[in-house]
Protein backbone atom coordinates (compact mmCIF):
# COMPACT_ATOMS: atom_id res chain seq x y z
CA UNK A 1 0.00 0.00 0.00
CA UNK A 2 1.48 3.60 -0.89
CA UNK A 3 1.02 6.35 1.38
CA UNK A 4 0.81 9.80 0.10
CA UNK A 5 1.25 12.73 3.12
CA UNK A 6 1.29 16.18 1.80
CA UNK A 7 2.62 18.49 4.34
CA UNK A 8 2.92 22.46 3.98
CA UNK A 9 5.55 24.77 4.99
CA UNK A 10 4.34 27.52 7.58
CA UNK A 11 5.59 29.58 10.54
CA UNK A 12 6.73 27.47 13.47
CA UNK A 13 4.10 27.09 16.19
CA UNK A 14 6.46 28.36 19.14
CA UNK A 15 6.45 32.12 16.87
CA UNK A 16 3.69 34.57 17.41
CA UNK A 17 2.99 36.03 13.93
CA UNK A 18 2.94 39.87 13.44
CA UNK A 19 0.66 41.86 11.42
CA UNK A 20 2.28 44.10 8.77
CA UNK A 21 2.49 47.94 9.56
CA UNK A 22 0.87 48.35 6.26
CA UNK A 23 -1.67 45.63 7.22
CA UNK A 24 -1.53 43.47 3.76
CA UNK A 25 -0.47 40.67 5.45
CA UNK A 26 1.17 39.11 8.09
CA UNK A 27 4.90 39.71 8.71
CA UNK A 28 6.98 35.96 7.68
CA UNK A 29 10.26 37.87 6.99
CA UNK A 30 13.07 36.16 8.89
CA UNK A 31 10.79 34.20 10.93
CA UNK A 32 11.55 30.39 11.44
CA UNK A 33 9.71 27.99 10.15
CA UNK A 34 8.86 24.59 10.23
CA UNK A 35 6.23 21.52 8.85
CA UNK A 36 2.88 22.47 10.03
CA UNK A 37 1.98 20.05 13.21
CA UNK A 38 -0.78 18.45 12.18
CA UNK A 39 1.30 17.35 8.87
CA UNK A 40 4.12 16.14 10.58
CA UNK A 41 1.26 13.87 12.89
CA UNK A 42 0.32 12.74 9.14
CA UNK A 43 4.01 11.72 7.99
CA UNK A 44 4.69 10.11 11.63
CA UNK A 45 1.30 8.17 11.01
CA UNK A 46 2.45 6.92 7.61
CA UNK A 47 5.57 6.16 8.46
CA UNK A 48 4.04 3.69 11.52
CA UNK A 49 1.85 1.92 9.18
CA UNK A 50 4.80 1.33 6.87
CA UNK A 51 6.93 0.11 10.03
CA UNK A 52 3.51 -2.03 11.16
CA UNK A 53 4.19 -3.72 7.56
CA UNK A 54 0.61 -1.97 6.54
CA UNK A 55 2.21 0.36 4.23
CA UNK A 56 5.26 -0.23 1.34
CA UNK A 57 6.32 3.04 0.70
CA UNK A 58 5.42 6.88 2.11
CA UNK A 59 5.34 9.73 -0.50
CA UNK A 60 5.80 13.18 0.83
CA UNK A 61 5.09 16.32 -1.29
CA UNK A 62 4.95 20.19 -0.50
CA UNK A 63 3.75 22.63 -2.76
CA UNK A 64 5.73 25.76 -3.06
CA UNK A 65 9.17 27.83 -4.05
CA UNK A 66 12.23 25.87 -3.42
CA UNK A 67 12.14 26.85 0.44
CA UNK A 68 9.83 24.17 1.21
CA UNK A 69 12.31 21.30 -0.35
CA UNK A 70 13.66 22.05 4.14
CA UNK A 71 10.25 21.24 4.93
CA UNK A 72 10.37 17.59 3.05
CA UNK A 73 14.06 16.70 3.80
CA UNK A 74 12.48 17.02 7.57
CA UNK A 75 9.76 14.40 6.28
CA UNK A 76 12.57 12.16 4.80
CA UNK A 77 14.46 12.03 7.83
CA UNK A 78 10.96 11.10 9.78
CA UNK A 79 10.84 8.24 7.75
CA UNK A 80 8.83 9.44 4.36
CA UNK A 81 10.95 7.50 1.63
CA UNK A 82 10.70 9.80 -1.60
CA UNK A 83 9.40 13.49 -1.71
CA UNK A 84 8.07 15.60 -4.88
CA UNK A 85 7.35 19.27 -4.58
CA UNK A 86 5.73 21.21 -6.59
CA UNK A 87 6.83 24.17 -7.61
CA UNK A 88 5.39 27.52 -7.30
CA UNK A 89 5.59 30.65 -5.76
CA UNK A 90 1.91 31.30 -5.79
CA UNK A 91 0.11 31.77 -2.74
CA UNK A 92 -2.55 29.33 -2.96
CA UNK A 93 -6.23 28.54 -2.13
CA UNK A 94 -7.04 25.32 -0.48
CA UNK A 95 -9.44 24.22 -3.62
CA UNK A 96 -6.11 24.77 -5.89
CA UNK A 97 -4.20 22.73 -3.42
CA UNK A 98 -6.79 20.54 -3.60
CA UNK A 99 -6.94 19.94 -7.17
CA UNK A 100 -3.20 19.52 -7.53
CA UNK A 101 -2.76 16.91 -5.38
CA UNK A 102 -5.76 15.40 -7.12
CA UNK A 103 -3.83 15.44 -10.14
CA UNK A 104 -0.74 14.05 -8.24
CA UNK A 105 -2.92 10.90 -6.74
CA UNK A 106 -4.62 10.49 -10.37
CA UNK A 107 -0.58 9.86 -10.92
CA UNK A 108 0.59 7.98 -8.17
CA UNK A 109 -2.63 5.94 -7.26
CA UNK A 110 -1.76 5.87 -3.31
CA UNK A 111 -4.27 3.41 -1.52
CA UNK A 112 -4.12 6.41 1.35
CA UNK A 113 -3.68 10.09 1.71
CA UNK A 114 -2.82 11.32 5.14
CA UNK A 115 -3.25 15.33 5.64
CA UNK A 116 -3.29 17.34 8.25
CA UNK A 117 -6.59 18.53 9.24
CA UNK A 118 -5.52 22.26 9.26
CA UNK A 119 -2.70 24.68 8.94
CA UNK A 120 -1.72 27.00 11.46
CA UNK A 121 -1.59 29.86 8.98
CA UNK A 122 -4.65 30.33 6.82
CA UNK A 123 -6.61 28.05 9.84
CA UNK A 124 -8.94 26.89 6.49
CA UNK A 125 -9.39 22.53 7.39
CA UNK A 126 -10.60 22.36 3.87
CA UNK A 127 -8.06 20.53 1.99
CA UNK A 128 -8.16 16.70 2.89
CA UNK A 129 -11.96 17.13 2.33
CA UNK A 130 -11.80 18.93 -1.12
CA UNK A 131 -8.86 16.36 -2.49
CA UNK A 132 -11.65 13.28 -1.39
CA UNK A 133 -14.71 15.14 -3.09
CA UNK A 134 -12.25 15.57 -6.25
CA UNK A 135 -11.18 12.42 -6.05
CA UNK A 136 -14.63 10.42 -5.23
CA UNK A 137 -13.00 9.04 -2.25
CA UNK A 138 -14.35 8.39 1.12
CA UNK A 139 -13.19 10.56 3.75
CA UNK A 140 -11.83 10.40 7.92
CA UNK A 141 -11.66 13.95 9.11
CA UNK A 142 -9.84 14.74 12.23
CA UNK A 143 -8.53 11.15 13.08
CA UNK A 144 -7.42 10.27 16.94
CA UNK A 145 -6.87 6.32 15.63
CA UNK A 146 -6.49 4.90 12.35
CA UNK A 147 -6.74 0.90 11.75
CA UNK A 148 -6.39 0.07 8.16
CA UNK A 149 -7.64 -3.88 7.59
CA UNK A 150 -9.10 -5.60 5.30
CA UNK A 151 -9.15 -3.12 2.42
CA UNK A 152 -10.74 -0.01 4.77
CA UNK A 153 -9.58 2.09 7.05
CA UNK A 154 -11.18 2.07 10.67
CA UNK A 155 -10.94 5.05 12.05
CA UNK A 156 -11.75 7.09 15.29
CA UNK A 157 -12.45 10.74 14.76
CA UNK A 158 -12.53 13.56 17.12
CA UNK A 159 -16.39 14.81 16.98
CA UNK A 160 -17.77 17.56 18.87
CA UNK A 161 -18.95 15.99 22.36
CA UNK A 162 -17.16 12.52 21.57
CA UNK A 163 -15.31 10.11 19.51
CA UNK A 164 -16.86 8.86 16.15
CA UNK A 165 -15.89 5.12 14.61
CA UNK A 166 -16.31 5.14 10.84
CA UNK A 167 -15.37 2.55 8.12
CA UNK A 168 -13.95 3.75 4.72
CA UNK A 169 -13.42 1.82 1.73
CA UNK A 170 -9.52 1.81 0.17
CA UNK A 171 -8.63 4.12 -1.40
CA UNK A 172 -9.71 6.83 1.04
CA UNK A 173 -8.23 10.43 2.43
CA UNK A 174 -7.88 11.03 6.55
CA UNK A 175 -7.14 13.90 7.96
CA UNK A 176 -5.02 13.84 11.33
CA UNK A 177 -5.96 15.65 15.01
CA UNK A 178 -4.00 16.52 17.18
CA UNK A 179 -4.14 13.21 19.23
CA UNK A 180 -3.32 10.73 16.51
CA UNK A 181 0.51 9.36 17.74
CA UNK A 182 3.66 11.71 18.94
CA UNK A 183 5.20 12.80 16.20
CA UNK A 184 9.53 11.27 16.44
CA UNK A 185 12.39 13.18 16.91
CA UNK A 186 14.74 13.03 13.42
CA UNK A 187 17.53 11.16 14.43
CA UNK A 188 21.14 12.76 12.99
CA UNK A 189 21.47 9.49 10.89
CA UNK A 190 18.49 9.63 9.65
CA UNK A 191 18.75 13.22 8.70
CA UNK A 192 22.11 12.44 6.90
CA UNK A 193 20.42 9.82 5.00
CA UNK A 194 17.48 11.80 3.99
CA UNK A 195 19.84 14.00 2.15
CA UNK A 196 20.34 11.03 -0.22
CA UNK A 197 16.64 10.04 -0.83
CA UNK A 198 14.46 11.14 -4.19
CA UNK A 199 13.40 14.43 -4.15
CA UNK A 200 11.68 15.49 -7.38
CA UNK A 201 10.74 18.68 -8.63
CA UNK A 202 7.32 18.91 -10.48
CA UNK A 203 6.34 22.51 -12.08
CA UNK A 204 2.66 23.51 -10.85
CA UNK A 205 2.10 24.36 -14.52
CA UNK A 206 2.48 21.15 -16.07
CA UNK A 207 -0.73 20.06 -14.31
CA UNK A 208 -3.02 22.01 -16.44
CA UNK A 209 -4.80 23.85 -13.11
CA UNK A 210 -6.16 26.97 -13.22
CA UNK A 211 -4.32 28.46 -10.23
CA UNK A 212 -6.37 31.91 -10.57
CA UNK A 213 -6.95 33.17 -7.29
CA UNK A 214 -11.09 33.65 -6.39
CA UNK A 215 -10.40 35.10 -3.06
CA UNK A 216 -9.04 38.46 -2.45
CA UNK A 217 -7.41 39.47 0.98
CA UNK A 218 -8.29 42.50 1.66
CA UNK A 219 -6.83 43.44 4.87
CA UNK A 220 -5.34 41.74 7.85
CA UNK A 221 -5.00 43.31 11.52
CA UNK A 222 -4.28 42.85 14.81
CA UNK A 223 -7.29 41.17 16.94
CA UNK A 224 -8.97 44.09 19.14
CA UNK A 225 -7.12 43.95 22.40
CA UNK A 226 -8.65 43.34 25.25
CA UNK A 227 -8.72 45.44 28.28
CA UNK A 228 -6.63 43.65 31.27
CA UNK A 229 -8.72 43.96 34.09
CA UNK A 230 -7.69 43.92 37.94
CA UNK A 231 -5.51 41.25 40.36
CA UNK A 232 -7.97 40.80 43.55
CA UNK A 233 -5.99 39.67 46.93
CA UNK A 234 -8.52 36.45 48.01
CA UNK A 235 -10.97 34.30 47.13
CA UNK A 236 -13.59 35.73 49.19
CA UNK A 237 -12.89 39.49 46.97
CA UNK A 238 -13.25 37.64 43.68
CA UNK A 239 -16.44 36.36 44.35
CA UNK A 240 -17.71 39.58 45.96
CA UNK A 241 -16.79 41.26 42.40
CA UNK A 242 -18.40 38.59 40.02
CA UNK A 243 -21.32 38.60 42.57
CA UNK A 244 -21.70 42.53 42.48
CA UNK A 245 -19.61 44.15 40.35
CA UNK A 246 -19.45 41.58 37.19
CA UNK A 247 -23.20 40.21 37.79
CA UNK A 248 -22.32 37.24 36.35
CA UNK A 249 -23.00 35.10 39.27
CA UNK A 250 -25.83 35.49 41.71
CA UNK B 1 -29.68 36.64 -2.93
CA UNK B 2 -30.95 33.42 -1.69
CA UNK B 3 -29.33 32.10 1.06
CA UNK B 4 -29.39 28.07 2.26
CA UNK B 5 -28.20 27.73 6.04
CA UNK B 6 -27.41 23.96 7.08
CA UNK B 7 -28.72 23.17 10.30
CA UNK B 8 -26.67 21.31 13.07
CA UNK B 9 -28.23 19.23 14.79
CA UNK B 10 -27.81 15.67 16.61
CA UNK B 11 -30.76 13.91 15.85
CA UNK B 12 -32.52 15.05 18.75
CA UNK B 13 -32.53 18.43 19.32
CA UNK B 14 -31.27 21.51 16.92
CA UNK B 15 -28.25 22.74 17.91
CA UNK B 16 -28.26 26.93 19.01
CA UNK B 17 -25.26 27.33 16.59
CA UNK B 18 -28.07 27.10 13.31
CA UNK B 19 -30.01 29.96 15.56
CA UNK B 20 -26.37 32.12 14.90
CA UNK B 21 -25.42 30.71 11.55
CA UNK B 22 -29.19 32.20 10.56
CA UNK B 23 -28.17 35.60 12.62
CA UNK B 24 -25.13 35.92 9.85
CA UNK B 25 -27.11 34.55 7.13
CA UNK B 26 -29.68 37.94 8.22
CA UNK B 27 -26.19 40.27 7.84
CA UNK B 28 -26.11 39.12 4.35
CA UNK B 29 -29.79 39.17 2.81
CA UNK B 30 -33.21 38.04 3.91
CA UNK B 31 -34.11 35.07 1.63
CA UNK B 32 -33.17 32.30 3.94
CA UNK B 33 -33.84 28.76 3.64
CA UNK B 34 -32.58 26.26 6.55
CA UNK B 35 -32.00 22.42 5.22
CA UNK B 36 -32.25 19.77 7.95
CA UNK B 37 -30.96 16.15 6.72
CA UNK B 38 -30.93 13.39 8.87
CA UNK B 39 -33.21 10.78 9.89
CA UNK B 40 -36.51 11.75 12.10
CA UNK B 41 -36.17 14.66 11.89
CA UNK B 42 -39.47 16.29 12.07
CA UNK B 43 -39.48 18.02 15.29
CA UNK B 44 -36.17 19.88 14.87
CA UNK B 45 -37.41 21.18 11.11
CA UNK B 46 -40.34 22.27 13.24
CA UNK B 47 -37.59 24.34 15.66
CA UNK B 48 -35.50 25.41 12.50
CA UNK B 49 -39.08 26.33 11.13
CA UNK B 50 -39.61 28.81 14.31
CA UNK B 51 -35.90 30.78 14.18
CA UNK B 52 -36.65 34.52 13.10
CA UNK B 53 -35.63 35.35 9.74
CA UNK B 54 -36.05 32.21 8.04
CA UNK B 55 -38.55 31.88 5.37
CA UNK B 56 -38.11 28.33 4.44
CA UNK B 57 -37.19 24.59 5.69
CA UNK B 58 -36.42 21.96 3.79
CA UNK B 59 -35.92 18.66 5.17
CA UNK B 60 -34.62 15.62 3.84
CA UNK B 61 -35.59 12.59 6.17
CA UNK B 62 -34.06 9.26 5.44
CA UNK B 63 -31.75 6.96 7.24
CA UNK B 64 -29.04 7.39 4.92
CA UNK B 65 -28.64 10.57 6.59
CA UNK B 66 -28.86 9.50 10.19
CA UNK B 67 -25.08 10.54 10.73
CA UNK B 68 -24.59 13.13 9.11
CA UNK B 69 -21.74 11.62 7.10
CA UNK B 70 -19.79 14.06 4.40
CA UNK B 71 -20.52 12.06 1.44
CA UNK B 72 -23.79 11.88 1.08
CA UNK B 73 -25.13 15.08 2.78
CA UNK B 74 -22.39 16.63 0.62
CA UNK B 75 -23.81 15.50 -2.04
CA UNK B 76 -27.63 16.23 -1.24
CA UNK B 77 -26.20 19.83 -0.35
CA UNK B 78 -24.89 20.27 -4.44
CA UNK B 79 -28.38 19.09 -5.61
CA UNK B 80 -30.27 21.64 -4.02
CA UNK B 81 -27.62 24.20 -4.39
CA UNK B 82 -28.89 25.35 -7.59
CA UNK B 83 -30.05 28.57 -7.52
CA UNK B 84 -28.55 29.79 -3.72
CA UNK B 85 -26.23 32.43 -3.88
CA UNK B 86 -24.61 31.70 -0.20
CA UNK B 87 -24.48 28.38 1.29
CA UNK B 88 -23.47 28.77 5.19
CA UNK B 89 -23.40 25.98 7.67
CA UNK B 90 -21.59 26.44 11.41
CA UNK B 91 -18.14 25.59 11.85
CA UNK B 92 -18.59 22.23 13.85
CA UNK B 93 -17.33 19.22 13.06
CA UNK B 94 -19.88 18.29 11.28
CA UNK B 95 -19.92 21.29 9.22
CA UNK B 96 -16.13 21.38 9.03
CA UNK B 97 -16.28 17.81 7.70
CA UNK B 98 -19.16 18.16 5.18
CA UNK B 99 -18.87 21.75 3.71
CA UNK B 100 -15.28 21.62 2.14
CA UNK B 101 -16.95 18.99 0.18
CA UNK B 102 -19.55 20.45 -1.22
CA UNK B 103 -17.30 23.51 -2.34
CA UNK B 104 -15.39 21.31 -4.15
CA UNK B 105 -17.94 19.71 -5.75
CA UNK B 106 -19.61 22.98 -6.79
CA UNK B 107 -16.13 24.37 -7.70
CA UNK B 108 -16.07 26.97 -5.26
CA UNK B 109 -13.06 28.45 -2.99
CA UNK B 110 -14.41 28.45 0.46
CA UNK B 111 -14.19 30.74 3.26
CA UNK B 112 -14.00 29.65 6.62
CA UNK B 113 -15.10 30.54 10.43
CA UNK B 114 -16.09 33.34 9.49
CA UNK B 115 -16.57 35.63 12.51
CA UNK B 116 -18.28 39.20 10.87
CA UNK B 117 -20.13 39.97 7.34
CA UNK B 118 -18.52 43.00 5.80
CA UNK B 119 -20.93 42.99 2.81
CA UNK B 120 -22.45 39.96 0.93
CA UNK B 121 -18.80 39.39 -0.76
CA UNK B 122 -16.58 40.40 2.00
CA UNK B 123 -16.03 38.61 5.34
CA UNK B 124 -13.42 38.49 8.74
CA UNK B 125 -11.89 35.49 9.84
CA UNK B 126 -9.16 35.17 11.94
CA UNK B 127 -5.61 33.80 10.87
CA UNK B 128 -2.95 32.53 12.22
CA UNK B 129 -4.40 30.86 15.53
CA UNK B 130 -6.07 34.33 15.96
CA UNK B 131 -3.30 36.35 16.24
CA UNK B 132 -4.85 38.29 13.17
CA UNK B 133 -7.94 39.01 11.69
CA UNK B 134 -7.72 38.91 7.66
CA UNK B 135 -10.71 40.39 5.85
CA UNK B 136 -11.43 38.41 2.64
CA UNK B 137 -13.14 39.35 -0.28
CA UNK B 138 -14.81 36.02 -2.43
CA UNK B 139 -15.13 36.58 -6.28
CA UNK B 140 -17.15 33.52 -6.47
CA UNK B 141 -20.62 34.03 -7.42
CA UNK B 142 -21.76 31.12 -4.97
CA UNK B 143 -20.24 31.43 -1.59
CA UNK B 144 -19.41 28.83 0.46
CA UNK B 145 -19.22 29.45 3.98
CA UNK B 146 -18.66 28.59 7.56
CA UNK B 147 -19.53 30.47 10.38
CA UNK B 148 -17.68 31.10 14.12
CA UNK B 149 -20.99 30.62 15.67
CA UNK B 150 -20.17 32.27 18.92
CA UNK B 151 -19.06 35.61 16.80
CA UNK B 152 -23.24 35.69 16.18
CA UNK B 153 -26.27 36.21 18.71
CA UNK B 154 -29.31 34.02 18.87
CA UNK B 155 -31.75 34.84 16.90
CA UNK B 156 -35.37 35.88 18.43
CA UNK B 157 -37.93 33.19 17.92
CA UNK B 158 -41.39 33.50 15.22
CA UNK B 159 -44.64 31.95 13.96
CA UNK B 160 -43.45 28.47 12.49
CA UNK B 161 -42.82 29.07 8.49
CA UNK B 162 -43.65 26.01 5.70
CA UNK B 163 -41.54 23.20 5.61
CA UNK B 164 -41.24 21.31 2.47
CA UNK B 165 -39.99 17.65 2.29
CA UNK B 166 -37.71 16.80 -0.45
CA UNK B 167 -37.47 13.38 -1.57
CA UNK B 168 -33.93 12.47 -2.08
CA UNK B 169 -31.86 9.20 -0.18
CA UNK B 170 -28.12 9.61 -1.63
CA UNK B 171 -26.62 6.42 -0.94
CA UNK B 172 -22.62 6.79 0.93
CA UNK B 173 -21.16 4.25 -0.82
CA UNK B 174 -17.61 4.82 0.53
CA UNK B 175 -18.02 5.10 4.62
CA UNK B 176 -19.72 3.38 7.21
CA UNK B 177 -20.82 4.51 10.11
CA UNK B 178 -19.46 1.94 12.80
CA UNK B 179 -19.94 3.73 16.72
CA UNK B 180 -20.22 6.99 18.30
CA UNK B 181 -19.26 6.66 21.85
CA UNK B 182 -20.40 10.25 23.63
CA UNK B 183 -18.77 12.22 26.56
CA UNK B 184 -21.29 11.65 29.05
CA UNK B 185 -21.91 14.54 31.29
CA UNK B 186 -24.28 16.27 33.01
CA UNK B 187 -23.08 19.39 32.15
CA UNK B 188 -23.83 21.44 29.44
CA UNK B 189 -21.81 21.56 26.61
CA UNK B 190 -19.11 23.65 26.10
CA UNK B 191 -19.88 26.03 23.26
CA UNK B 192 -23.26 26.37 24.85
CA UNK B 193 -22.64 26.76 27.89
CA UNK B 194 -23.33 30.66 30.36
CA UNK B 195 -20.69 29.51 32.30
CA UNK B 196 -17.17 27.51 31.32
CA UNK B 197 -14.23 26.99 33.64
CA UNK B 198 -11.02 25.36 32.42
CA UNK B 199 -7.96 23.69 33.89
CA UNK B 200 -4.39 23.73 32.25
CA UNK B 201 -1.21 22.17 32.53
CA UNK B 202 -1.15 23.68 36.36
CA UNK B 203 -3.72 21.20 37.13
CA UNK B 204 -0.60 18.55 37.24
CA UNK B 205 -2.74 15.93 36.07
CA UNK B 206 -6.58 14.05 35.09
CA UNK B 207 -7.17 13.31 38.71
CA UNK B 208 -7.12 17.51 39.85
CA UNK B 209 -9.82 18.03 37.50
CA UNK B 210 -12.02 16.67 40.41
CA UNK B 211 -11.22 19.97 41.94
CA UNK B 212 -13.12 21.75 39.06
CA UNK B 213 -16.05 19.69 39.43
CA UNK B 214 -18.06 20.99 42.66
CA UNK B 215 -17.29 24.43 41.28
CA UNK B 216 -18.72 23.53 37.37
CA UNK B 217 -21.78 21.70 39.64
CA UNK B 218 -22.50 25.34 41.41
CA UNK B 219 -22.24 27.33 38.78
CA UNK B 220 -24.25 25.10 35.99
CA UNK B 221 -20.59 25.50 33.85
CA UNK B 222 -19.09 23.70 31.78
CA UNK B 223 -15.53 21.99 32.30
CA UNK B 224 -12.93 23.27 29.47
CA UNK B 225 -8.87 22.52 28.96
CA UNK B 226 -6.43 24.42 27.38
CA UNK B 227 -4.25 22.85 24.86
CA UNK B 228 -1.61 21.75 27.50
CA UNK B 229 -3.49 19.85 29.30
CA UNK B 230 -5.03 17.46 26.38
CA UNK B 231 -1.04 16.87 24.83
CA UNK B 232 -0.15 16.11 28.51
CA UNK B 233 -3.02 13.48 28.48
CA UNK B 234 -4.91 14.92 31.44
CA UNK B 235 -8.30 15.54 29.76
CA UNK B 236 -9.73 14.02 26.47
CA UNK B 237 -9.47 16.70 23.28
CA UNK B 238 -13.44 17.26 23.34
CA UNK B 239 -12.26 19.09 26.14
CA UNK B 240 -10.46 21.83 24.67
CA UNK B 241 -11.10 25.55 24.42
CA UNK B 242 -8.65 26.98 21.74
CA UNK B 243 -7.78 27.47 18.25
CA UNK B 244 -7.81 23.85 17.14
CA UNK B 245 -10.74 23.25 19.67
CA UNK B 246 -13.53 24.91 20.93
CA UNK B 247 -14.61 28.22 20.39
CA UNK B 248 -16.40 29.78 23.41
CA UNK B 249 -17.86 32.82 24.35
CA UNK B 250 -19.56 32.42 27.63
CA UNK B 251 -20.73 34.98 30.39
CA UNK B 252 -18.00 33.58 32.60
CA UNK B 253 -14.72 32.02 31.87
CA UNK B 254 -12.56 30.97 34.60
CA UNK B 255 -9.24 29.68 33.63
CA UNK B 256 -7.39 27.22 36.20
CA UNK B 257 -3.71 26.77 36.04
CA UNK B 258 -3.69 28.15 32.19
CA UNK B 259 -1.22 30.45 31.39
CA UNK B 260 -2.88 31.49 28.20
CA UNK B 261 -0.95 30.91 25.03
CA UNK B 262 -2.39 32.58 22.38
CA UNK B 263 -4.02 29.00 20.95
CA UNK B 264 -5.92 29.44 23.92
CA UNK B 265 -6.73 32.87 24.06
CA UNK B 266 -8.03 32.31 20.83
CA UNK B 267 -11.18 30.16 21.94
CA UNK B 268 -12.23 32.00 24.88
CA UNK B 269 -11.06 35.81 24.66
CA UNK B 270 -14.38 37.00 23.33
CA UNK B 271 -15.85 35.72 26.75
CA UNK B 272 -17.64 38.35 28.76
CA UNK B 273 -16.11 38.11 31.98
CA UNK B 274 -12.90 35.97 32.50
CA UNK B 275 -11.00 35.64 35.81
CA UNK B 276 -7.51 33.48 36.13
CA UNK B 277 -6.24 31.98 38.92
CA UNK B 278 -2.58 31.34 38.43
CA UNK B 279 0.51 31.21 41.09
CA UNK B 280 2.58 32.94 38.08
CA UNK B 281 2.29 36.77 38.00
CA UNK B 282 3.37 37.03 34.61
CA UNK B 283 1.49 34.44 33.03
CA UNK B 284 -0.10 35.99 29.85
CA UNK B 285 -3.59 34.62 30.88
CA UNK B 286 -3.50 37.97 33.27
CA UNK B 287 -3.45 40.53 30.81
CA UNK B 288 -6.89 39.55 29.55
CA UNK B 289 -8.22 38.73 32.49
CA UNK B 290 -10.87 41.05 34.28
CA UNK B 291 -10.29 39.52 38.06
CA UNK B 292 -6.83 38.00 38.36
CA UNK B 293 -5.99 35.37 41.07
CA UNK B 294 -2.61 34.96 41.51
CA UNK B 295 -2.56 32.06 44.38
CA UNK B 296 -2.05 28.47 44.16
CA UNK B 297 -4.80 26.87 42.81
CA UNK B 298 -4.81 23.65 44.86
CA UNK B 299 -5.45 26.21 48.15
CA UNK B 300 -8.10 28.39 46.26
CA UNK B 301 -10.26 26.00 44.44
CA UNK B 302 -11.35 24.38 47.70
CA UNK B 303 -11.82 27.92 48.85
CA UNK B 304 -13.90 29.03 45.85
CA UNK B 305 -16.08 26.08 46.10
CA UNK B 306 -16.78 26.68 49.49
CA UNK B 307 -17.60 30.51 49.17
CA UNK B 308 -20.41 29.92 46.04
Amino acid sequence: MKVLVPIKRVIDYNVKARVKADNTDVDLNNVKMAINPFCEIAVEEAVRLKEAGAATEVVVVSIGDKACQEQLRTALALGADRAIQIDTEQKLESLHVAKLLAKLVDQEQPELVILGKQTIDADNNQTGQMLAALTKRGQATFASKVVVEGGKAVVTREVDGGLQTISVALPAIITTDLRLNEPRYASLPNIMKAKRKPLDVIAADSFGVDLAPRVTLVRVEEPAKRQGGIVVESVSELVEKLKNEAKVIS
Amino acid sequence: MKILVIADHDNGALKPETSKVVNAASKIGSDITVLVAGANVAEIANSAAQIAGVTNVIVADDAVYAQQLAENTADLVVELASGYSHILASASTTGKNMMPRVAALLDKSQISEIIAVVDENTFKRPIYAGNAIATVQSNEDVKVLTVRASAFDVQASQGAVAINSVDSAVANTTTEFVSVEQTMSERPELTAAAVVISGGRGMQNGENFALLEGIADKLGAAIGASRAAVDAGFVPNDMQVGQTGKIVAPNLYIAVGISGAIQHLAGMKDSKVIVAINKDPDAPIFQVADYGLVADLFEVLPELEKAL
